[in-house]
């Protein structure tokens, strides 16, 4: 039943208010197999074909738990700073619906596999650390197409390949104030969750998704105000506006007299507005008990330890460290943490240059445009972290002027040869030497006096002319800013 | 050959000795299995292209001159539900009743490689829900022994079809007593192990922290060695137990002297009846073989029925969700919605005690509701483990009767659920402390109905099970 779109409130209204938010968001780890079984955890394959009796739920057949999703779960949760528990349980959590063929997911309840984490967010400069309350390990369900069938009218289909591939859910505090430190959190949590090795956490694939319980309250009051969770939150833009938009709804209701209900609520994009997808009283009664067929999950501490060990170094840590010991801008350092990969590939860069600075430049410039250009990946780049660093350290040290250095850099990624290789064979070298450079350039000014006086006369952009024929005259290897300063103060005097 | 008789003893020899092969014996069995069933609707299927494909194997393996494995050309029956690749596993239920599995249970994988031959599958209440094989989609078994009379449940055609000697072993499931108290109905051995002894990989659940899968046999060795062939660690079922499996039939060669017997009092209160006084002779052929007696006391039993009709039916009504009308092909006709998929099929498909268990389960572990039943009920169960814990501090076994009377009429109780519920109340304690219990025959009552007598020992204790069943048996004991 359409409704109107409901009212909005205004900005003095909003004024009042102090949003409440926490967040649901669920990971789909990349292990090999699925959480129970031996199907590989991957997508793709005609439907219900990457399927066996296990994560069919077929009558007599049992899970067993995948190692390595309890390892990627661990990751996940020192990513996230959060105290992993020694012994954890398995739950059944029961519903029906025809894509989850057991009739029961099977998650983790009153013991999780962790909690008590926290994640740092900056906005508007302000550091702030939002609560991780928990992570839970659990089975993802398969996918009902109700479309795009030649029976679509009479039918819905069912397909199961992805049901046990294995999921994290991350529960947050409801620590959250607005819909951009929602944004930042979600951000830092996907950052963490990368960086650990868990997931590629692509939204758009359904790697990454996320739930939004939003309330509001009148500014100084201590009680949080009943809430509504948003579902369908399928990008980071998606997660803002309908938070916007919930606490929005939310203050012109209790503006207008109204309650808001919990209840839980579906985000519309096209319209940009949500609407209610079923109350508190129609809300599922989930029946939770331990699951039977598995044992307790105990992780010792020695696994536990060997997990750790074996963690990266977290980006807000990285940052930090690329900022204190690089001398970093914060701006810089953040562009180069948000991959694992880019970090990683910078520090290699900064330590071969003797440079870090030069190197952010090196790498978050040219290279980013060399790839753009030859559409490749920084997991392919044509040239590897060490020999960008070293060129970058030749410009440092005036062995290179720039120009030339980014000739030698599309040669570097043409030849697959080195820069030092590059240099030696075109004899290519800075000239550092400015008794040569104005030589060069009396030469030069001897020989165009038509352009000189075209100089004099007012015409200033003659003097890029004169930079050219120094350049030229030199094969690229005069530095063209001394070479500018020479040709003007000569034209000048 | 009478396969009447036949014993995995005498198959073994019979074979050694070139008297018959596997593929006759095979032959043999099937022909009777398909010639008596009619009297009792004990098999729901036979599979006799299954059977002799295996039975061809074992011989080719013998005229190979090796060893074709300890349960070689022995018929075995299985109980509809545990999965047999290919061969339809109804569960004894319309809502499986086209349902091919696609694979083996483990415990059918084992004693097929053992050499057995699978060669029929049994009927047995829905979804092993029952006392008295009544529940049954596919009709009710009636005891060989009796034929008006029930033969106990829920596993009663895995017992009903050994006590014929249609099959020489077979395959049950036990709950809450499903293979003790059909074992004692139609006087046949029936043990249930450890919890975890044997992997429930394919044995089609209905209460997953109870359920296990045993053997049916007319005489203790067999059953000993079947549970040998199919007990043991399986990476398939994460609460299958890591524990060596014991030499059983080994342990079957020590006499019972200077064991000590303990005799549950909260048993045998009120069991003055033919049933109590078998007991009573077979209490005393104890004695009289070197057996030491004292009465233990295990103060929890009487909240045992309450507390397992919780777990079992909370357990159930999760297990039992999948049957939802997508798959397993029997789909309500009327339903035109998806919530009516849901209710109609399952109205359809369930027989009246599988929906009074489901419904039953889903109360207890509703919101509001859960800590009253399903926690309580979890603390009870620890109770009463840890009755028997201290139990075996004092004593190697216990002795108990397995049912507080023998086979009835059909339609005798089965307008009457809690009363049916409360005839489980001897065998309930053992399954919810998942210790190893066995019912062996004890005589039989003046109406000449079998009587069985209960052994229980510690967890993973299978051997001393062993060890007092088998006295007790050479000592004349199925026969006091």
């Amino acid at each position: 039943m359409p409704t109107a779109a409901p009212p909005l409130a205004t900005p003095e209204q909003l004024a009042k208010y102090e949003p409440v938010i926490g967040l649901e968001v669920h990971v789909q780890m990349g292990t090999k197999t699925k959480i129970f079984c031996s199907c590989p955890n991957e997508f793709g394959s005609e439907p219900n074909t990457n399927v066996c009796p296990v994560c069919l739920g077929m009558p007599g057949a049992l899970p067993v738990l995948n190692r390595q999703a309890v390892e990627f779960a661990i990751a996940a949760s020192l990513a996230l700073n959060c105290q992993v528990r020694q012994a954890s349980i398995f739950a059944r959590k029961n519903y029906f619906y025809p894509d989850l063929p057991k009739g029961y997911q099977i998650s983790q309840y009153d013991r999780p596999v962790s909690e008590h984490g926290w994640v740092e967010i900056v906005v508007d400069g302000q550091h702030k650390r939002i609560g991780v309350t928990r992570v839970h390990m659990e089975d993802d369900a398969g996918k009902n197409t109700h479309d795009g069938y030649r029976d679509s009218d009479r039918y819905s289909y069912v397909d199961l390949n992805r049901c046990g591939s294995p999921l994290i859910e991350i529960v947050s505090e409801p620590d959250m104030r607005s819909a951009d430190e929602a944004y930042e959190y979600l951000t830092e949590l996907k950052l963490a969750v990368q960086y650990a090795g868990v997931s590629n956490c692509d939204m758009e694939k359904g790697n990454l998704r996320c739930d939004a319980n939003v309330s509001v309250r009148l500014k100084g009051a201590e009680k949080f105000g009943t809430k509504a969770e948003i579902k369908n939150l399928n990008s980071f833009r998606h997660l803002k506006m309908a938070v916007d938009h919930e606490i929005s709804r939310q203050v012109a209701l209790i503006e207008s007299g109204g309650r808001v209900m919990q209840e839980t609520r579906l985000y519309n994009p096209d319209l940009d507005e949500t609407f209610a997808m079923r109350s508190k009283e129609e809300a599922h009664d989930y029946r939770y008990f331990p699951e039977p067929d598995l044992v307790p999950l105990t992780i010792s501490a020695e696994w536990l330890s060997r997990v750790k060990a074996a963690m990266p170094e977290m980006p807000s840590n990285r940052r930090k460290r690329f900022v204190d010991e690089f001398g970093l801008r914060e701006y810089d350092a953040a562009v180069l943490t948000q991959e694992r990969a880019l970090a990683d590939y910078y520090e290699t860069a900064a330590a071969a240059s003797g440079d870090p600075k030069a190197a952010a430049n090196w790498v978050m410039g040219d290279l980013q445009a060399l790839l753009k250009a030859e559409n490749r990946t920084l997991e392919d780049s044509p040239v590897s972290a060490a020999r960008l660093g070293e060129l970058a350290g030749m410009v440092s040290k005036g062995e290179l002027t720039g120009k030339m250095a980014k000739d030698v850099l599309a040669k570097m990624a043409s030849t697959g040869d080195d820069a030092r290789t590059i240099v030696e064979r075109e004899g290519l070298k800075a000239i550092s030497d400015t008794g040569a450079l104005e030589a060069i350039a009396d030469q030069i000014i001897a020989a165009n006096l038509k352009q000189v006086e075209q100089y004099r006369g007012g015409k200033t952009t003659v003097l890029q002319f004169f930079v050219g024929q120094v350049m030229k005259a030199t094969r690229g290897q005069a530095d063209p800013a001394v070479a500018k300063e020479i040709v003007e103060r000569k034209l000048a005097g | 050959m009478d396969v009447h008789t036949l014993t995995i003893a005498s198959i073994r020899a019979g074979l050694a000795s070139r008297q018959f092969t596997a593929a006759e014996v095979c032959e043999a069995a099937l022909r009777l299995a398909e010639a008596e069933n009619s009297k009792t609707n004990a098999y729901l299927r036979l599979c006799p292209e299954r059977a002799m494909e295996t039975a061809r194997k074992v011989d080719a393996t013998i005229t190979a001159g090796e060893d074709p494995g300890p349960l070689a050309g022995v018929p075995v029956a299985v109980k509809d539900v545990i999965t047999t690749r290919g061969i339809t596993t109804t569960c004894g239920s319309k809502m499986l009743e086209r349902w091919v599995p696609p694979y083996d249970a483990t415990a059918v994988e084992r004693l097929e490689a053992a050499g057995g031959l699978v060669i029929g599958k049994t009927n047995c209440d829905e979804f092993a829900m029952g006392s008295s094989n009544e529940n049954s989609a596919f009709g009710p078994v009636r005891n060989p022994v009796a034929l008006d009379r029930v033969p106990g449940g829920s596993s009663g055609g895995s017992a009903a079809v050994v006590a014929q000697g249609t099959a020489t072993v077979s395959l049950g499931s036990d709950t809450g007593g499903s293979i003790r108290q059909p074992g004692s109905f139609c006087g046949v051995v029936g043990v249930t192990p450890t919890y975890g002894r044997v992997s429930r990989y394919g044995l089609v659940a209905f209460a997953s922290s109870l359920d296990h899968i045993g053997p049916f046999a007319r005489n203790v060795g067999d059953a000993a060695t079947l549970l040998e062939t199919i007990a043991g660690r399986d990476p398939k079922d994460s609460t299958s137990a890591f524990a060596p499996v014991a030499g059983y039939t080994e342990a079957m060669k020590q006499d019972a002297r200077g064991m000590r017997i303990g005799l549950p009092t909260e048993y045998f209160k009120g069991l003055a009846n033919d049933t109590g006084d078998q007991l009573a002779k077979g209490v005393d052929l104890l004695k009289s073989i070197g057996c030491e007696i004292v009465d233990i006391s295990l103060p929890h039993t009487e909240y045992a029925i309450a507390c397992y009709y919780i777990i079992c039916t909370a357990e159930a009504s999760s297990n039992l969700a999948r049957y939802d009308g997508v798959r397993y092909t029997f789909r309500s006709e009327r339903a035109q919605t998806m919530a009516e998929m849901y209710q109609l099929t399952r109205g359809e498909g369930f027989g009246a005690e599988v929906k009074r268990r489901i419904m039953l389960g889903t109360h207890v572990l509703s919101s509001g509701y859960y800590d009253a039943y399903y926690l309580k009920a979890q603390k009870v169960r620890a109770l009463i483990a840890r009755d028997f814990a201290q139990a075996f501090e004092k004593v190697d076994a216990l002795v108990a009767p397995v049912s507080p009377f023998p086979a009835f009429k059909l339609g005798e109780k089965i307008d009457d659920p809690l009363a049916m519920y409360l005839s489980d109340i001897y065998t309930i304690t053992g399954s919810l402390a998942g210790i190893p219990c066995m019912s062996v025959p004890c005589g039989t009552t003046s109406d000449s109905l079998p009587v069985g007598m209960q052994i229980l020992t510690r967890h993973f204790d299978e051997p001393g099970m062993f060890r007092l069943a088998a006295a007790f048996e050479r000592a004349g004991g199925f026969t006091v």
